[in-house]
C-alpha cells in the first residue's frame, strides 16, 4: 500500500492511493476521494513521540564517490539532520542568491519500522516499515571540512523534499534492484540503481543498530548515485524511484 | 530556583537537539595553527554543528552505561537553549554532552556522539537568562573539581550563535542548541570510566549529575 499524509478540508488527513486518486483513510472524510492536485502533500511519516533521527549517506554509491574524487569510505560516511528540514511532494525549495552550485540528490528513503538495536545483516528487512523518496539537496558553496559535510551544506530549511508516498516494505520485492532517475525540466539528468550502493540497506541498519538504537519512524538517506548537477530558480526537478514514487520539486529563490 | 513545568517529567527534549563545536576560545587557539592543514584546508566560517539523536537522551536519575566496547567517554559540559514557539530562547538546562573521543574533526562524528544515553538531563528546565553569558559551570569527577567553563569565553556568545545558526536553519520549537563543550588546557577533555560520578553545575541551573556504568559485554 502507497500511504500519504495530505492537508486538505483545513486538516491532516491520512491517505492512501487508490486508484490515481487519494483516498483518506481515518476521521470525518474516511473513504473520501480526492485529486491528487487538491491537497498539499506532506512528508509520508507518521508522527513520533521524541526527535525523530535522521542519518543520511555520503558517497555510497560507487560510481558518484568517483565522481566527487574520493575513494570509496571503507565504512559509512554518515551525518544527521533535523526533522525540519523535510518538506513535502510538490514543495518549494529555496536557492539563495548568492550560491554557485546547488544540486539534487535522488535518494531511496528507509523507514524504520520496528526499534533495531544489535540487528544482524540477515535480519535486518525485518526491521524496515517502508521506504520512501527523498531529494537530499546540497549546497556545495558552503562546504566546510570541519564535521563534513557541515549541516549549513545538509541541513537547511526546505532542502530535503520527501515523499510522495510510504510504500509499505511488503510491497518492494527487491529494495536493492530499483531504477534511479532525476529529470531537470523534463530532461534526464541523473539514472542509476540501488545496487550500485556501497553500503547496501541491511548493512547500513546492521552498522547503525551496533552502536545506536534505531526507533519506529526514523529515516535512512541512503546515498545518491552519479549525475548531480546545479540547479536554477524556475527548474522542477522530478527525483524518481522505480516501484516508490516520483517526487516533484520547485526550485525558488 | 525557578523552574519550568514540563509535559515530561523528568525532562527530555521535544525537538531536536544540536551541539556545536570549536566554539570555545581555547580549544579554537589551540587548533588554528594546524586549521589550514589538510584534511580541513581553512578555519571554519559558519558554526560547526552536530545533532543528538534521540537515543542519546538520558533523562536525570539513569547511569551512563558503557556499551559495545567503549570503555571510556569524554565530559561535555555544555548548556542546551531550548527554544520556544517564537524562534527565540525560552528556557535552558546544563546538559552532559558525552563522547567517545576522537581526534578528527574531519568527518561527521555519529558513531562517537550519538551512542545511547549519551547525552545526561537534568529533571527540569530554567527560564531563559540574559545574563547566561557570563555562566561559570564547575565539572566535578567524584566530587573533585576537574574543570572550570566560563561562557564569556564562547567563540560565538548566545546571540551571535543563534544569529548564524537560524540564517540557515529555523530552530522549531522544542529544539535544543547547545552552545558547546570546553576542553581543557591540554586539548583533551575530562573522561570518565565505569565507576566515576560526574556531575556539571552552575548557579541558577539544576545540576546534571550521572554516574558511568559498565553494561553486559555484547
Amino acid at each position: 500500500m502507497k500511504h500519504a499524509r495530505i492537508a486538505w478540508s483545513g486538516a491532516v488527513q491520512q491517505a492512501i492511493e487508490s486508484e490515481g486518486q487519494l483516498r483518506i483513510t481515518q476521521g470525518p472524510h474516511k473513504g473520501h476521494l480526492v485529486s491528487f492536485d487538491d491537497v498539499v502533500w506532506l512528508p509520508p511519516l507518521p508522527p513520533v513521540a521524541q526527535a525523530r533521527t535522521v542519518i543520511a549517506l555520503g558517497l555510497n554509491y560507487a560510481d558518484h564517490a568517483k565522481e566527487l574524487e574520493f575513494k570509496a569510505p571503507e565504512e559509512p560516511l554518515a551525518f544527521m539532520k533535523g526533522e525540519a528540514a523535510f518538506i513535502g511532494h510538490k514543495a518549494l525549495t529555496k536557492r539563495p542568491a548568492e550560491v554557485k552550485y546547488m544540486h539534487y540528490e535522488c535518494e531511496l528513503a528507509v523507514v524504520i519500522g520496528r526499534t533495531a538495536r544489535h540487528v544482524k545483516k540477515a535480519d535486518a528487512y525485518d526491521y524496515v516499515g517502508g521506504y520512501t523518496v527523498a531529494n537530499d539537496y546540497a549546497i556545495r558553496d558552503y562546504l566546510e571540512n570541519w564535521y563534513r559535510p557541515n549541516l549549513r551544506v545538509k541541513n537547511r530549511d526546505t532542502c530535503t523534499p520527501l515523499g510522495p508516498w510510504l510504500v509499505d516494505a511488503a510491497d518492494v520485492t527487491h529494495p536493492m534492484a530499483l531504477r534511479l532517475q532525476t529529470t531537470v525540466n523534463g530532461k534526464v539528468t541523473q539514472s542509476g540503481t540501488t545496487a550500485d550502493m556501497i553500503f547496501d540497506v541491511p548493512t547500513l541498519i546492521e552498522y547503525f543498530s551496533s552502536f545506536m538504537t534505531l526507533q519506529p519512524g526514523d529515516v535512512i538517506l541512503t546515498g545518491t548515485p552519479d549525475g548531480i548537477v546545479d540547479c536554477q530558480p524556475g527548474d522542477v526537478i522530478v527525483t524518481e524511484i522505480e516501484g516508490i514514487g516520483q517526487l516533484t520539486n520547485t526550485i525558488t529563490l | 530556583m525557578q523552574i519550568i513545568r514540563t509535559l515530561q517529567h523528568p525532562w527530555q527534549p521535544q525537538g531536536t537537539v544540536y551541539g556545536t563545536l570549536l566554539n570555545f576560545q581555547r580549544e579554537w587557539d589551540l587548533w588554528a595553527p594546524r586549521m589550514h592543514d589538510a584534511p580541513h584546508k581553512a578555519p571554519p566560517n559558519q558554526p560547526v554543528l552536530y545533532v543528538k539523536s534521540a537515543n542519546t537522551f538520558n533523562p536525570a536519575g539513569h547511569d551512563l552505561v558503557l556499551q559495545d566496547g567503549v570503555t571510556e567517554v569524554d565530559v561535555g559540559a555544555s548548556l542546551g537553549l531550548v527554544m520556544g514557539d517564537d524562534a527565540q530562547v525560552q528556557a535552558g538546562a546544563l546538559m552532559l554532552d558525552w563522547s567517545v573521543p576522537h581526534t578528527s574533526y574531519f568527518r561527521p562524528p555519529i558513531k562517537f556522539r550519538c551512542r545511547d544515553g549519551y547525552l545526561g538531563l537534568p529533571h527540569a528546565l530554567t527560564p531563559f537568562q540574559s545574563s547566561w553569558d557570563q555562566l561559570n559551570m564547575e565539572v566535578l569527577c567524584n566530587g573533585v573539581l576537574v574543570q572550570r567553563v566560563a561562557l564569556s569565553t564562547l567563540k560565538r556568545a548566545i546571540p551571535q550563535l543563534l544569529s548564524d545558526v537560524s540564517d540557515f536553519m529555523t530552530l522549531q520549537a522544542g529544539d535544543v542548541l547547545m552552545v558547546g563543550t570546553d576542553c581543557l588546557e591540554g586539548g583533551l577533555r575530562p573522561r570518565a570510566r565505569a565507576g566515576d560520578t560526574v556531575e556539571i553545575r552552575a548557579a541558577g541551573l539544576e545540576s546534571v549529575v550521572q554516574k558511568v556504568t559498565a553494561g553486559s559485554a555484547a
